[in-house]
C-alpha cells in the first residue's frame, strides 16, 4: 500500500483550515459561518489523524473523536443561537447583530 | 500652709471644669461666685503661703505630686518650686487676677457668654499658676501653652466679629513662632544636660559649659525667642495691640499684668544660662531698649484708648528686658510687680470709661469726664503717675532702679530708657488730659457698681504704695545689681527723675493749656507722615504683610489647584484616554473579533517560530 506522505496530509489540513478561517471572516450569514467553523474543526481533526498514522499511535484517532463530539456540541449551541437571533432580529446577518459595542 | 501649694493652681482649674460642664445650667448670680471664687480661694491660699514663706528663711520649697511622664532616662514630674521669684509671680497672678475677676463680674454681667468668659479666665489663671510654679521646663511649657490658649480664646471672645477672630489668630500664630523656638531650646538643653529640672539644669550648665561657647549661646537665644513672642518684644510685638479686641478685663489680666510678663519670668528663671551667654544677655538689653522706644513712639500717635495702653505695655516690658539685659534681675521682677499693679489699674479704669461711655474707644470723642467719673479719674491719675514714674509712686522705684543699673552697664541704654521715660510722660498724660479734661461731649450712660469700684480702689492703693512691697531676691539672683544711695543725687539720677516731668510738661503744653496745638503740628507734611508711621506701629505690620503674609498667600493661590495632585490627575487622564481609544475596537461585530484573534494567533506563532 502506497503511503501518503505526512507533508501532503498536513498541507491539506492547513489548506482546509485557512479556507475555513477565510469563510468565517468573509461570510456574513451565520449558517455559513458555522459551516466554515466545521471545516476548520475537521481540518484540525485531519491533522491529528495524519499525525497518528505517521507514528502508528491511537492518540490521533482519540483526539479526532474528541473533536467530533466537541463539534457536535458546538453545532448544537451555535444553531440554537442562530435560531434565537433569527427569531429576534429576523435576519441571519452577523454584522447587523452588533449592539454590544463600546 | 506651704504644703497646700499644689492646690493653688488646682482651684481655678476646678472652677474651669465646673463652668465648662455646668456653666449653661448655673443661674446667673452663681457664675461669678464660681469664677471669681475659685481664684479668690487661690489668692487666699497664696496669701497664707506667702505669709509663712516670707516669715521663714525663704529657703526654696519643693513639692512633688506624682509623675506626668516617666521614661527610661527622662522623667517629668508634677513638681512645684517656690522661691522668692515664684512667690512674687504667685502674688501677682492670684492677687491681681482675683481683683480683675471681681471687676469682670460687674463688667461682663450683661454679656450672654458670662459663664464662658469665666471658664476661659479660670483656665488662664490655672495655666499661669502652673507656669510660674513649675520646677521643670516641660511643666513650665505646659503652662506656657495653656496661657497661650487662654489668650487666644479670650481675644476672640466676641467671635461673631471676624476681626476679633483675626486678632486672636494673629496673637496665636505670632506667639507660636516664639514657642517653637522655645521648644527647640528645651530639646537642646535636654540632649546636652539630660534633665528638665530647672535648678539642676542651671547647676549642670554652670559646671559643664564654659561661658560664651556656642551651646549656652544657642540655647539661651532659643529660650529668648520664646520670651520675645510671649512678651511682645521686637520683632514679634505686633500681636499685642490687636489683642485689644478682647474684653477689657482680659486686656488687664492677660495682656498687661500676667501673661505678657511670662517672658521676663522665663529669662529671670533661667538667668544662670543667660549669664553663660553674655552676648545673648546683652541682646536682651538692646532689644528691650529698642522696643521700649518704638512702642513709646507708637503710643504717642494712637487714638484708641486701649491701643495706647497696649503700646505702653510693650514699652514697659521693654524696660524689664532692658533690666534683664544689664543684669538687674531683681529690678526687672520689681518692675514686673509694680507694672502689674498700675497697668491693671489703668486697663480697668479704661474699661470703666468704655463701659460708662457708650463703648467708645476713641479718646478724642471723650473729654471732661473728670466731674462725672471722679473715682475713675483718680484711678487714671494714679495709674498714669506710676506709669510715667513720678516720684513716690510704685513705678518710680522700679524704673529708677532699672535706669541706674542700665547706666552702670551702658550709658546708651540709659539714655534710651530716659528718652522712653520722657515719651511715657507725654503719652500717659496726653491720655489723661484728653479724656478727663476739656469739654464734655456726651453725657455718661451709667455708673459702675461696687464690684468694679472696689478693684479700682485696691489697685489704686497698690499702684501708689506697691513700691514698698519689694520681696528680697537675694536668695534667687547672684549679686543682684545693687543700686544704693551713694550716687542717689548725682546728675544721672536727677536726669532720670526729671525725664517724666519733662514729658508731663510737654503734655500740659499741648493738651491742657493749648499753648501748642498737636492738630496744627500734624498738618505739616512731614509731621503727618511721621504720625502715620507711628500710628501704624512703626510699619511692622506692613513689613510682615509684604514680606511673609502676601508671598504665602500668593503661593497658596498658585497651589490652589494642588500642584502635587497634577501627577495623579495626569495618570487618571491618561488611562481615560487609553480607554477611549481601546473602546473603539469593541465594535460588536463577531467577524472583527474573529479576525483579531486570528491575527493575534498568527503573531504569537510568528514570535514562536522566528525567535
Amino acid at each position: 500500500m502506497n503511503e501518503i506522505p505526512m507533508e501532503l496530509g498536513l498541507l491539506l489540513s492547513v489548506v482546509l483550515f485557512v479556507l475555513g478561517l477565510i469563510g468565517v471572516l468573509v461570510r456574513r450569514n451565520l449558517i455559513m459561518i458555522l459551516m466554515s467553523l466545521e471545516v476548520m474543526l475537521n481540518a484540525t481533526g485531519l491533522a491529528f489523524i495524519v499525525a497518528g498514522s505517521r507514528w502508528g499511535q491511537a492518540d490521533g484517532q482519540i483526539m479526532f473523536l474528541l473533536i467530533l463530539t466537541l463539534a457536535a456540541a458546538e453545532v448544537g449551541v451555535g444553531l440554537g443561537l442562530a435560531l434565537q437571533i433569527f427569531h429576534r432580529f429576523h435576519t441571519l446577518d452577523a454584522d447587523s447583530v452588533s449592539e454590544m459595542k463600546g | 500652709m506651704i504644703e497646700l501649694l499644689g492646690w493653688v493652681p488646682l482651684f481655678p482649674f476646678l472652677g474651669f471644669l465646673i463652668l465648662v460642664f455646668a456653666g449653661e445650667r448655673l443661674s446667673k448670680p452663681i457664675i461669678p461666685w464660681v469664677g471669681a471664687g475659685s481664684v479668690g480661694i487661690s489668692a487666699l491660699l497664696t496669701a497664707l503661703i506667702g505669709a509663712e514663706f516670707l516669715r521663714g528663711t525663704m529657703e526654696p520649697y519643693r513639692m512633688f505630686s506624682g509623675y506626668w511622664m516617666a521614661l527610661d532616662d527622662m522623667s517629668v514630674p508634677f513638681g512645684f518650686y517656690l522661691d522668692a521669684l515664684s512667690m512674687t509671680m504667685l502674688f501677682v497672678v492670684s492677687g491681681v487676677g482675683f481683683l480683675i475677676h471681681v471687676y469682670s463680674a460687674g463688667f461682663m454681667e450683661s454679656d450672654p457668654g458670662y459663664a464662658r468668659f469665666f471658664a476661659y479666665m479660670n483656665l488662664f489663671v490655672s495655666a499661669m499658676l502652673v507656669l510660674v510654679l513649675a520646677d521643670n521646663l516641660v511643666l513650665l511649657y505646659l503652662g506656657w501653652e495653656g496661657v497661650g490658649l487662654g489668650s487666644y480664646l479670650l481675644i476672640g471672645f466676641w467671635y461673631e466679629d471676624p476681626d476679633n477672630g483675626h486678632a486672636a489668630r494673629k496673637a496665636f500664630v505670632m506667639t507660636r513662632i516664639g514657642d517653637t523656638s522655645m521648644a527647640l531650646g528645651l530639646f537642646l538643653l535636654f540632649t546636652h544636660l539630660h534633665t528638665f529640672d530647672i535648678q539642676f539644669l542651671m547647676i549642670r550648665a554652670g559646671n559643664e559649659w564654659t561661658p560664651g561657647t556656642w551651646l549656652p549661646v544657642v540655647s539661651a537665644a532659643l529660650l529668648l525667642g520664646g520670651a520675645l513672642g510671649k512678651s511682645a518684644q521686637l520683632p514679634l510685638q505686633t500681636w499685642l495691640p490687636d489683642a485689644m479686641a478682647g474684653p477689657t478685663p482680659v486686656s488687664a489680666l492677660i495682656h498687661a499684668a500676667t501673661m505678657v510678663t511670662a517672658g521676663v519670668y522665663l529669662i529671670a528663671r533661667t538667668h544662670d544660662l543667660f549669664l553663660l551667654a553674655p552676648s545673648v544677655q546683652f541682646a536682651v538689653g538692646i532689644i528691650g531698649a529698642i522696643t521700649l522706644l518704638i512702642a513709646g513712639f507708637s503710643a504717642l500717635a494712637q487714638t484708641d484708648i486701649k491701643r495706647i495702653l497696649a503700646y505702653s505695655t510693650i514699652s514697659q516690658i521693654g524696660y524689664m528686658f532692658l533690666a534683664l539685659g544689664v543684669g538687674a534681675w531683681s529690678a526687672a521682677i520689681f518692675h514686673l510687680l509694680t507694672h502689674a499693679f498700675f497697668k491693671a489699674l489703668l486697663f480697668l479704669a479704661a474699661g470703666a470709661v468704655i463701659f460708662c461711655f457708650h463703648h467708645e474707644h476713641n479718646i478724642f470723642k471723650m473729654g471732661g469726664l473728670r466731674k462725672p467719673m471722679p473715682l475713675t479719674f483718680w484711678s487714671f491719675m494714679i495709674g498714669c503717675a506710676a506709669l510715667s514714674a513720678l516720684p513716690f509712686t510704685s513705678g518710680f522705684y522700679s524704673k529708677h532702679e532699672i535706669l541706674l543699673a542700665a547706666f552702670e552697664v551702658s550709658p546708651v541704654l540709659w539714655a534710651a530708657g530716659c528718652l522712653g521715660a520722657l515719651i511715657t510722660g507725654i503719652y500717659s498724660f496726653r491720655l489723661v488730659f484728653v479724656v478727663f479734661f476739656g469739654t464734655q461731649s456726651q453725657s455718661v450712660e451709667k455708673g459702675i457698681g461696687w464690684r468694679m469700684a472696689a478693684p479700682l480702689v485696691l489697685l489704686g492703693i497698690l499702684a501708689l504704695f506697691g513700691g514698698l512691697l519689694q520681696i528680697p531676691m537675694d536668695s534667687v539672683f547672684p549679686g543682684s545689681a545693687n543700686t544704693d544711695t551713694d550716687h542717689a543725687f548725682n546728675l544721672v539720677s536727677a536726669l532720670t527723675i526729671a525725664a517724666p516731668f519733662a514729658g508731663l510738661l510737654i503734655a500740659v503744653l499741648f493738651y491742657l493749656s493749648g499753648t501748642f496745638s498737636a492738630q496744627r503740628l500734624a498738618n505739616y507734611g512731614w509731621a503727618r507722615l511721621v504720625r502715620q508711621f507711628f500710628l501704624s506701629g512703626c510699619g511692622f505690620d506692613a513689613i510682615y504683610a509684604n514680606l511673609l503674609v502676601r508671598p504665602f498667600v500668593s503661593i497658596a493661590k498658585l497651589n490652589k489647584n494642588d500642584v502635587v495632585d497634577l501627577l495623579y490627575l495626569g495618570i487618571a487622564w491618561l488611562s481615560r484616554e487609553f480607554h477611549r481609544i481601546a473602546r473603539t475596537s469593541q465594535t460588536g461585530r463577531v467577524r472583527w473579533y474573529a479576525s483579531s484573534m486570528a491575527l493575534g494567533a498568527v503573531f504569537i506563532l510568528a514570535i514562536g517560530l522566528l525567535s
